[in-house]
């Protein structure tokens, strides 16, 4: 009889792992902090080809691109002449399962069923586990789905109460637990005890299938506009939607576009903490996540996170609970779209930075999701009220997470606020330092130092510049 | 009340007690336990309280205090939003100036 104590199950995670992953990834390692982060990614993952291919099995992608004229038109009469970006946005709604989840879905259930596993599980509060369920029947796999739902009253967030009623209605198991990071643990005794594939967000395949998103907004805008587009917002929590579609946007040849990473700003609710968890009116695409997947993607449940954001980011910006419900609103109104409002956190700071852009240049919001019980804005905001949240119009910038939502009382106070990259980086490297395998030589080695260097984006004389005032 | 045998149930778990959680949990976290709930086919008859075995959705079976007999899904759209009543015309108004820029 297995130990199935907390202790004895988390001391087998890495076996539980490597059976329930079915890649080696010791393989990619180069010693101390360094791995090989490209090969990873070829050897695991698929080619943008093979991809394309694995998502039209299941009805997954080619999402209509839509331009949303009467939104752009509100944003420039914001702006100064000659400012005011076209807006256009990328309807995922349209996947099979209604979020773009769906291309990361995708790949795993491939994988799983070419590897002969008998199902997927997956560990998600957010519109992934639907996902999974959904790619999961068509290639008649089995699903556990494992949710953080409720708080210790039995109250749960409406947004994951729906996303919990959708995979039921799919057919998976849902496991619904209390809050804390020890579902972790539940999550490891299933895959021990059935064997299924663990259908991560973080494996080279989840993030492998966003790459298609990026390389289909390349050939939409080139199709439509005979150029690329300047820039592509993305709603950045555990950092797969970001690095995905940024790599589909090299990939396509859309090297210059800028990619801009966008989170609610949950700053000062604790994410393991019973009492911050019905606070939040965001359950995804917050900073809760943003932030320290950000800055150390290695805590992920995988040995190695292929969703490395700071790679790839040109700029992070931050909006408001109350911006995104707001602009919600108007998605509805101005241009007929019922979607999110998760999902338009990225939508969010684009209206605001279509404004500093110069009116003839291109911004892609890359996601929509869709919208139901639960998930909606009135939902959400009666939740908010009935847990003590003041709702009111007025100045976002009064916004104090867990305690108001504020829907600006003009819609010119909708403004991103900038994380530096600076910041980011150095607390990637701070974070780096801190993990960096005991017994490691004192100075880097050349495999580190260039890992680090691709890591947060720097040349080597600018990584050297960023430990040196680590070091202080 | 007896719940028969081939019902669809819902059922609970104490995953871990208040004593066994990780170390790095917040305080109000580690004050309560770990709890779980899952849903599946009642495998015999049983009253409310009573521990129980099911089948899963998916075939797998598994036991727990039983806590429901096919409970509803109470989430819905809520009320509408005074505060946001407003901002479909206001947004309106900024396009029509916006368009005739």
């Amino acid at each position: 009889m297995k130990d199935m104590s907390y202790a004895a199950v988390m001391g087998r995670r890495n076996e539980i792992m490597k059976q329930a992953l079915g890649i080696d990834y010791g393989d990619f390692e180069l010693g101390g902090l360094a791995f090989d982060y490209e090969r990873m990614m070829e050897k695991a993952g698929y080619t943008l080809e093979q991809v394309r291919e694995i998502q039209r099995e299941t009805n997954v992608g080619d999402t209509p691109l839509i331009e949303l004229k009467n939104l752009t038109a509100a944003a420039r009469a914001l702006s100064e002449p000659g400012k005011g970006a076209r807006i256009f946005i990328k309807d995922e709604a349209a996947n099979p399962s209604g979020s773009f989840k769906d291309r990361r879905a995708a790949v795993s259930c491939y994988f799983a069923q070419h590897h002969g596993y008998k199902g997927v599980i997956a560990a998600t509060s957010g519109n992934y586990g639907a996902a999974v369920v959904s790619q999961a029947n068509m290639r008649n796999l089995k699903t556990i789905v494992v949710q953080e739902l409720f708080d210790s009253r039995g109250v749960g967030q409406p947004e994951i109460l729906e996303k919990g009623r959708k995979c039921e209605a799919y057919g998976a198991e849902v496991l619904q637990l209390t809050v804390g990071p020890e579902l972790f643990y539940t999550f490891l005794r299933v895959l021990e005890e059935t064997g299924f594939f663990n259908a991560s967000l973080y494996t080279p395949f989840g993030i492998a299938g966003i790459e298609t998103l990026g390389a289909e907004i390349v050939a939409q805008v080139q199709a439509r506009e005979g150029r690329n587009p300047d820039a592509v917002v993305v709603t950045n929590a555990g950092g797969g939607n970001l690095t995905g579609t940024a790599r589909g946007l090299v990939k396509a040849g859309a090297a210059q576009t800028k990619v801009i990473g966008a989170s609610v700003d949950l700053s000062g609710l604790h994410m393991a903490s019973d009492r911050d968890f019905n606070r939040k009116s965001f359950t995804t695409g917050h900073t809760g996540f943003g932030v320290p997947f950000t800055t150390w993607p290695d805590r992920a449940d995988v040995p190695r996170n292929a969703a490395r954001p700071l790679r790839y980011m040109d700029r992070y910006v931050t909006i408001t609970q109350g911006e995104v419900f707001t602009i919600t609103e108007a998605l509805a109104v101005l241009e007929g779209l019922e979607r999110g409002p998760a999902g338009n956190t990225s939508l969010t700071a684009a209206f605001a930075i279509a404004r500093e852009m110069p009116e003839d240049q291109i911004v892609v919001v890359q996601e929509t999701e869709y919208t139901g019980a639960g998930k909606h804005v009135t939902a959400q905001l009666t939740f908010a009220r009935e847990n003590g949240i003041e709702v009111r119009r007025g100045d976002p910038a009064d916004q104090v997470p867990g305690k108001n939502i504020i829907i600006p009382s003009d819609p010119s106070m909708i403004r991103p606020k900038d994380i530096p990259l600076h910041d980011l980086k150095t607390s990637y490297l701070k974070n780096a330092m801190k993990n960096r395998p005991a017994g490691a030589p004192a100075a880097l080695t050349d495999a580190e130092t260039a890992f680090l260097a691709a890591e947060v984006r720097e040349t080597p004389e600018g990584l050297a510049a960023l430990l040196a005032q680590l070091r202080g | 009340m007896r719940i028969a045998k081939g019902s669809w149930v819902q059922i609970e778990q104490v995953v871990l007690k208040p004593g066994e959680r990780a170390p790095h949990v917040p305080e109000d976290t580690k004050a309560v336990p770990l709890m779980l709930w899952v849903k599946g086919t009642l495998l015999q008859d049983a009253s409310i309280g009573d521990t129980v075995e099911i089948e899963t959705a998916i075939g797998r079976r598994m036991s727990g205090k039983l806590v429901a007999e096919n409970p509803p899904y109470t989430h819905g759209f809520g009320r509408p939003i005074p505060e946001l009543l407003t901002v479909g015309a206001e947004f309106r108004a900024l396009a029509e100036r916006g368009s005739r820029r």
